[in-house]
């Protein structure tokens, strides 16, 4: 058996993908992160929503080991990713409109050095597969920094999706795009975590991508979770109707029991007590 | 689906073993390679390499010429203004390539791309280590060449001792660019002023174009801890008295072994730090 087939592909662990028990991040006296407690299940997408300050950004970077948790776990494969994030990298990736890829090199330059850095063997192949899967054939050989948003989104997608990642953490991922392209993005996400059974975990607050990508939403508030449950079970204990009037109600500090009486009374009688 | 999938080349990613020297060596050289593609998409990049070094060898080799017409012998002593400066490029420029190589990471935002990936510290470390060598030669050689032709200096004409010269300007020059690169990933692009100044200071105290005893006594002892100064003597004493004395330079590679692990423990120092205090996040945003 050869090296490269004895690699063939990430093993299967039975350790859950994400485990975070009682994080916290303070900043200053700041605290970004309070408490938090999740288990994120192989081949489920999870949307981490919140408002500005809510503690998102923060958290992922966590999971990425970009920051170091004051306190509490975090574990990826089992692996504590403040101590032992080499034993996991090449099982997880990251796409973040915030960071970019060298501008000056061509998408194909920039895959090819990520392929080295994820070790994957058959970079050429793969590079056209994953070129050819988010269509961005044509662009292979322009530079990075002369793309639009949308395509940059793509690329960047491109390098995250380079070594079939078993779990994929997602800041923001169709944040400044347009409509059409976003839908196409969705899709595409949609699309690998079926295909791969990887785990997506994502943080947004774009309420249509939460609603039509998550299996499961946690909602986020000041550093806390206020909510842990799947879109639809969200939107019927709020009595609301969309994602984006639960999370309202959330961040304007109204609890599900305070809509109760709503939930009971047709939207056209709430409208004119309200007016 | 998943199985006609397969069938297709690229379906799947073949990933080598991540762990050991291999795959340390191959994530270094992916990075390399990046700074390779870098420097070929701009002439003009390549052009500045060499232009810098070959203005300065230019300027101090007519000085050089000038001395050796009108003053006494010591000066007139072939090479000791022209090597030095060359010697001096050699500290310099491995460390400002480590540097700005560093710093044109935070400048494209990629260095959450990068930390994210399975590169280890030590490999970034290593990948700019290694690159500012290869920066060092494109540079240095056409103007080494140029020096001989214009001036007749012949910088291989210091032997064998000048490898020994090369190592130790070079380890100290990776020392002093892992501190400012762990000092810009902490403050951010504010101090990347240090990644210019940090060399500067150590041309007075290292005695690049005059001896240590030119020093006050109590500024000898500075000097002389620091070893690019023991470099610059060598290279006076076999231009001057064609003596070279080899305890001096094991001296300096000593004291180079306790810069450099110095210099990586500040990296290691900021980087924790950065990760700590959320600093990596922001140069993403």
């Amino acid at each position: 058996m050869t090296e490269r087939q004895a690699t063939k592909q990430p093993s299967a662990s039975s350790a859950a993908p994400v485990l975070v028990r009682d994080l916290v991040k303070v900043y200053g006296k700041v605290t970004a992160v309070d408490h938090i407690s999740f288990t994120l299940e192989p081949g489920t997408t999870v949307a981490l929503l919140g408002g500005n300050g809510a503690g998102k950004t923060t958290t992922i970077a966590m999971l990425l080991g970009l920051v170091v948790p004051t306190s509490g776990e975090v574990r990826v494969f089992g692996a504590d990713i403040s101590k032992d994030r080499e034993q996991v990298a090449h099982r997880m990736n990251f796409q973040s409109p915030y960071v970019d890829l060298p501008m000056r090199l061509t998408v194909r330059q920039n895959l090819t050095v990520y392929s080295g850095l994820f070790g994957v063997a058959n970079a050429v192949e793969r590079i056209d597969y994953v070129a050819e899967n988010l269509q961005i054939t044509a662009l292979l050989d322009r530079p990075t920094g002369k793309l639009s948003a949308g395509q940059k989104t793509r690329v960047g997608l491109a390098k995250a999706f380079l070594n079939a990642p078993e779990l994929l953490l997602l800041d923001e991922p169709t944040a400044s795009l347009d409509p059409d392209t976003a839908d196409w993005i969705r899709e595409k996400l949609r699309d690998y975590a079926q295909r791969r059974r990887a785990t997506l975990l994502l943080a947004s607050h774009n309420m249509t991508e939460v609603e039509r990508l998550a299996d499961r939403v946690i909602l986020l508030d000041a550093g806390r979770i206020i909510e842990d449950g799947a879109p639809r079970a969200l939107i019927e204990t709020y009595g609301r109707e969309t994602l984006e009037e639960v999370f309202l109600d959330v961040v304007r500090g109204r609890s599900s029991r305070d809509n109760a009486g709503d939930r009971r009374r047709p939207p056209s009688l709430q409208l004119e007590e309200a007016s | 689906m998943k199985d006609q999938a397969l069938t297709i080349p690229g379906a799947d990613p073949v990933l080598l073993p991540q762990s050991g020297l291999r795959a340390s060596a191959r994530r270094i050289f992916a990075l390399v390679r990046r700074y390779i593609y870098l420097l070929r998409s701009s002439g003009i990049r390549l052009i500045e390499l060499i232009y810098w070094p070959f203005l300065q060898m230019l300027t101090w080799g007519f000085l050089q010429k000038y001395l050796a017409s009108t003053t006494n012998q010591a000066a007139q002593a072939a090479g000791v203004l022209i090597g030095g400066v060359l010697l001096w490029d050699i500290l310099f420029r491995t460390k400002i390539g480590f540097s700005t190589t560093f710093i044109e990471e935070m400048w494209s935002r990629n260095l959450g791309n990068l930390l994210t990936s399975p590169l280890r510290p030590l490999e970034l470390v290593g990948a700019l280590s290694l690159w500012s060598v290869i920066r060092l030669l494109v540079s240095m050689i056409p103007v080494a060449i140029a020096a001989y032709f214009i001036f007749g200096f012949n910088l291989l004409g210091l032997g064998l001792p000048l490898v020994a010269f090369f190592a130790v300007l070079v380890l100290t020059s990776w020392s002093l660019g892992l501190i400012s690169a762990g000092v810009i990933l902490r403050y951010g692009l504010g101090a990347e002023e240090l990644a210019w100044s940090l060399a500067f200071l150590l041309l007075p105290l290292c005695c690049v174009y005059y001896p240590v005893s030119v020093l006050p006594e109590w500024l000898q002892w500075v000097a002389l801890a620091l070893p690019p100064t023991h470099v610059f003597e060598g290279m006076r004493s076999i231009l001057l008295h064609h003596v070279f004395d080899p305890t001096e330079l094991w001296y300096a590679l000593a004291l180079n072994a306790i810069y450099l692990v110095m210099g990586y423990l500040a990296f290691s120092f900021f980087l924790r730090s950065a990760r700590v205090n959320g600093s990596l996040l922001q140069l993403g945003e």
